[in-house]
C-alpha cells in the first residue's frame, strides 16, 4: 500500500463517514472490494450488475429527462406553465400539488385555508386533473406525480383522465411518487398510520402490474430522507429497506417478483460532495442489482435496474448569495449526469425563498442543456469508471450501505423503526449534528460561515400568491358538486369504504368514485373513518428533556 | 402539573406544512439549552395550538412554518390566543419568512421573527433573554 501521510489532524472523511486518502492505487481498489461480491464489480453499461449504467449507450442513444418541478395556483394557472416549460425543452413533467391536496382536504375544508395552491397545484376532482393536462401529449412528455398522502387517489384520478383522453393504459408511461413509508421520516404528508397506508402503496403496486403495466407507481425517495439529515450512505440504505418492505407487500400479494419490480424507481438528492455522490450512485446502482438477484431471484435484468430520479439538491442551497446557488446547482447537475441518472430535475437558484420563478426555472433547464449540447457528456458512458478513487470510493459506499441496512433488520426492521420513530430520531440528531457544525465552521459553507458579504436586502423575485386562484378553485368545486350526480357519489364512496374495511384492492374503487367526480376529501374521509390517522411517536426521548408532570 | 423552573416553550407546526427539519433541529437545541420543550408534532390547528399551550402552560409559544402561509395562519392564531387568555406568553416565529412580511406578523402581536438562516445559538439567546423572569 502507497504510504499515507496522515497525521491526526489531516485526517479527512467524507459525510458517509468513509476516510478519503490522499491518494488511491489500484491496491485501495482490490483492498476495499465488497464482501462476498462474486460477480465482476464494474463489468459493463448494460449488464449485471449495472455499476456503469442501466443501458448499454445511456445518454449517447437518449440524453436524461428533463423533469422540473412545478405546479401552482389552480389548474389552469399550472397548465399554462406545463405548455411553458415544454415549449422550453423539457421533455417530462413534474407536478407539485398543494398541501390540501396533498394531505386530503378539499379547498373549502377549513384545514385547507390559506395553502389553496399556495405550493402547487390544487386538486379537487376529476376535472381539475382534466383542465392541468388539456392539451398535454401524456404519452410523449411522461408525467411524474409528486404525491404520497393521497397518492392511490391521485393515480385512480390520472388514469382516468388519460383514459377519458383515449389514451391506451397498456401502454401509458408515467409514475408516482407514492413512498408514503419516507412521509414519516421527512416530508410529511402522511394521513393513515403505517400499516393502512403501506397496503394502500400495494394497492396501487399490484393494480398498475395488471392494469398500466409502464406506469411506475412508487418511486421510492431517498431524497427526503437526506434532506432530514441522513448521511448519504444512509440515504441509500433507508430508501432500499423501504423499497424492499413494498417488494415484500408485493410478494405477500401472490405476484412474483418479476412481474412488478420492474417498475419500481427511485428518487435521490444531489447536493454534498462530488464524488461521495457519483459514488453512492454507481454503488446504489450495483447492491440493488445484487439485492433483486439473489435475495429476490429475479430473473429479468429490468427488474434489477436502478432507475431513478436524481435532483432536487435544495438542502445545499443557501439563502445567502443566492446567486451562489446558480454556481451549485450547475455543479449538481453535473453530479447526475455522471451517475447515470435516468432523470434528472435540477433545483433552482431561488429555491431557498420561494416557488421558483419562470426564469429560474429556464436557467436551470439551461444548466442541463449546456452539458448535453455544449460539454461532451452524454458522448460516452460512465466516464468515471476505472478511476482508482471512484471504484475504491464506490466499493465502500457499498460496504457501508450494506452495514446500515444489515442494521435496520437486526433492529426490527425499517417499518416497525418508522412506526417507533426510531429513524426519525436519528435522522433528526443528524440534522442537530450537521447545524451544529455548520454554525461552528467545522462545516464550510461558503456564504454562510466563511466568504460571508453585506447583503442587499432582496435579490430574489417572490412568487406571488394570488389569493383569486383559492377563490376560483373553491368556486369550481362548488359547481362540480351540484352538477354531479349525487347519488352515485354516495354509492361509490360506500363501496369505497366496504372495500377498505376488508381485503379487497381498494383501486378499482378509488376509480369508480373518481369518475363520478368525488371529491379528494370526500374519498379520503371515508378511508380515515376506517384507517383511521397516524400519530406522530416522540422522537425526542433520547433527548435531555424532562416534561414536567 | 408542577413547575420544573424551566422555561416553557410549546413548539408547533401550524397547518399543513410538512417541513419539519427545521423545528425539530431547534427543538433539540432547546432542549440542550435548558428549556422544557413540547413538539406538537405536524398539522396543528390553531385551536389545537392554544389548547396545547394552555395544557402544558407554556412560557413560550414558537411556530415554525415554511409553506408561505405565516400570515393567515398567524392572524388565526392570534384570536385562539385572545380566546385562551394566553397574550402574556412570548410568542416567536421561525422559517421562511420574507423580510417585507415581518413587520405584519409583529402587528397581528408576534413578538419576534426567525429566518431560516438564524442561528440555534442566536434563538437560544433571544429566548432567553426575552423570558427573564417568566419561569414561576
Amino acid at each position: 500500500m502507497v504510504m499515507q501521510n496522515n497525521t491526526d489532524d489531516d485526517r479527512r472523511y467524507n459525510e458517509s463517514g468513509i476516510e478519503i486518502l490522499p491518494l488511491y492505487t489500484q491496491e485501495e481498489v482490490a483492498a476495499s472490494k465488497v464482501s462476498g461480491a462474486d460477480d465482476d464489480d464494474i463489468g459493463n453499461p448494460g449488464q449485471y450488475p449495472f455499476t456503469r449504467g442501466i443501458h448499454k449507450e445511456m445518454y449517447r442513444k437518449r440524453p436524461w429527462t428533463m423533469r422540473q418541478y412545478t405546479g401552482f395556483g389552480n389548474a389552469e394557472d399550472t397548465n399554462e406553465r406545463f405548455k411553458y416549460l415544454i415549449n422550453t425543452g423539457n421533455t417530462g413533467l413534474n407536478v407539485a400539488f398543494d398541501l390540501p391536496t396533498q394531505c386530503g382536504f378539499d379547498s373549502d375544508d377549513d384545514m385547507a385555508k390559506g395553502e389553496v395552491g399556495r405550493v402547487g397545484m390544487a386538486i379537487d376532482t376529476l376535472a381539475d386533473m382534466e383542465i392541468a393536462f388539456d392539451g398535454i401529449d401524456i404519452q410523449n412528455v411522461t408525467v411524474s406525480l409528486t404525491i404520497n398522502g393521497t397518492a392511490a387517489i391521485m393515480i385512480a384520478m390520472y388514469l382516468v383522465m388519460a383514459e377519458k383522453r383515449g389514451f391506451d393504459l397498456k401502454g401509458l408511461r408515467g409514475t408516482c411518487q407514492n413512498d408514503i413509508l419516507k412521509e414519516f421520516v421527512g416530508r410529511g404528508t402522511w394521513i393513515y398510520p403505517v400499516e393502512p397506508s403501506v397496503r394502500l402503496v400495494a394497492d396501487t403496486i399490484e393494480y398498475c402490474a395488471k392494469n398500466v403495466p409502464l406506469y411506475s407507481p412508487v418511486s421510492v425517495c431517498g431524497y427526503h430522507i437526506r434532506e432530514s439529515g441522513a448521511t448519504p450512505s444512509e440515504e441509500i440504505a433507508h430508501a432500499f429497506c423501504i423499497a424492499k418492505a413494498y417488494l415484500d407487500e408485493g410478494l405477500k400479494r401472490g405476484m412474483e417478483i418479476d412481474e412488478f419490480a420492474y417498475r419500481m424507481s427511485f428518487n435521490f438528492n444531489i447536493f454534498g460532495q462530488f464524488f461521495e455522490q457519483i459514488c453512492k450512485f454507481r454503488a446504489g446502482r450495483r447492491l440493488w442489482a445484487r439485492i433483486l438477484k439473489k435475495q429476490y431471484g429475479a430473473k429479468n435484468a429490468k427488474s434489477m435496474w436502478l432507475r431513478m430520479i436524481a435532483g432536487g439538491g435544495g438542502s445545499g442551497l443557501t439563502i445567502e448569495q443566492p446567486e451562489n446557488n446558480i454556481v451549485r446547482g450547475a455543479y449538481y447537475a453535473l453530479i447526475s449526469a455522471l451517475s447515470g441518472a435516468q432523470t434528472i430535475a435540477l433545483c433552482c437558484y431561488d429555491e431557498a425563498y420561494t416557488i421558483p420563478t419562470q426564469k429560474a426555472q429556464r436557467l436551470s433547464l439551461r444548466t442541463m442543456q449546456i452539458l448535453i449540447e455544449e460539454m461532451g457528456l452524454t458522448d460516452t458512458v460512465d466516464p468515471l469508471a476505472g478511476s482508482y478513487y471512484v471504484e475504491t470510493l464506490t466499493n465502500q459506499m457499498e460496504t457501508e450501505i450494506i452495514r446500515i441496512m444489515d442494521e435496520v433488520d437486526k433492529r426490527g426492521g425499517i417499518v416497525k423503526l418508522i412506526g417507533d420513530g426510531e429513524i426519525q430520531s436519528h435522522v433528526s440528531r443528524g440534522a442537530y449534528q450537521h447545524q451544529k457544525q455548520l454554525e461552528s465552521g467545522e462545516f464550510r459553507k461558503v456564504g454562510v460561515n466563511c466568504y460571508q458579504v453585506e447583503e442587499d436586502d432582496q435579490v430574489v423575485e417572490m412568487h406571488p400568491y394570488k389569493i383569486e386562484d383559492a377563490e376560483k378553485q373553491e368556486k369550481r368545486l362548488a359547481k362540480i358538486k351540484q352538477q354531479r350526480d349525487q347519488a352515485s357519489v354516495d354509492m361509490a364512496l360506500e363501496k369505497l369504504g366496504t372495500a377498505a374495511a376488508g381485503t379487497d384492492n381498494i383501486m378499482p374503487y378509488l376509480v369508480e368514485a373518481v369518475k363520478v367526480y368525488a371529491t379528494v376529501g370526500e374519498m379520503n374521509q371515508v378511508l380515515t373513518a376506517v384507517f383511521g390517522r397516524y400519530r406522530e411517536p416522540d422522537i425526542f426521548k433520547d433527548s435531555t428533556n424532562v416534561a414536567a408532570e | 402539573m408542577s413547575r420544573t423552573g424551566k422555561i416553557k416553550i410549546l413548539l408547533a407546526k401550524p397547518g399543513l406544512d410538512g417541513h419539519d427539519v427545521g423545528a425539530k433541529v431547534v427543538a433539540r437545541a432547546l432542549i440542550d439549552a435548558g428549556f422544557d420543550v413540547r413538539y406538537t408534532g405536524l398539522r396543528q390547528s390553531p385551536e389545537d395550538i392554544a389548547v396545547a399551550a394552555r395544557d402544558f402552560e407554556a412560557d413560550v409559544i414558537a411556530l415554525s412554518i415554511l409553506s408561505g402561509s405565516h400570515t393567515p395562519i398567524c392572524r388565526r392564531l392570534k384570536v385562539m390566543i385572545d380566546e385562551y387568555q394566553l397574550s402574556d406568553c412570548l410568542w416567536i416565529v421561525g422559517g421562511n419568512i420574507p423580510a417585507e412580511d415581518h413587520q405584519s406578523l409583529r402587528q397581528i402581536g408576534v413578538d419576534a421573527v426567525y429566518n431560516t438562516s438564524t442561528s440555534l445559538s442566536d434563538i437560544v439567546a433571544a429566548i432567553k433573554e426575552k423570558t427573564i423572569g417568566y419561569a414561576k
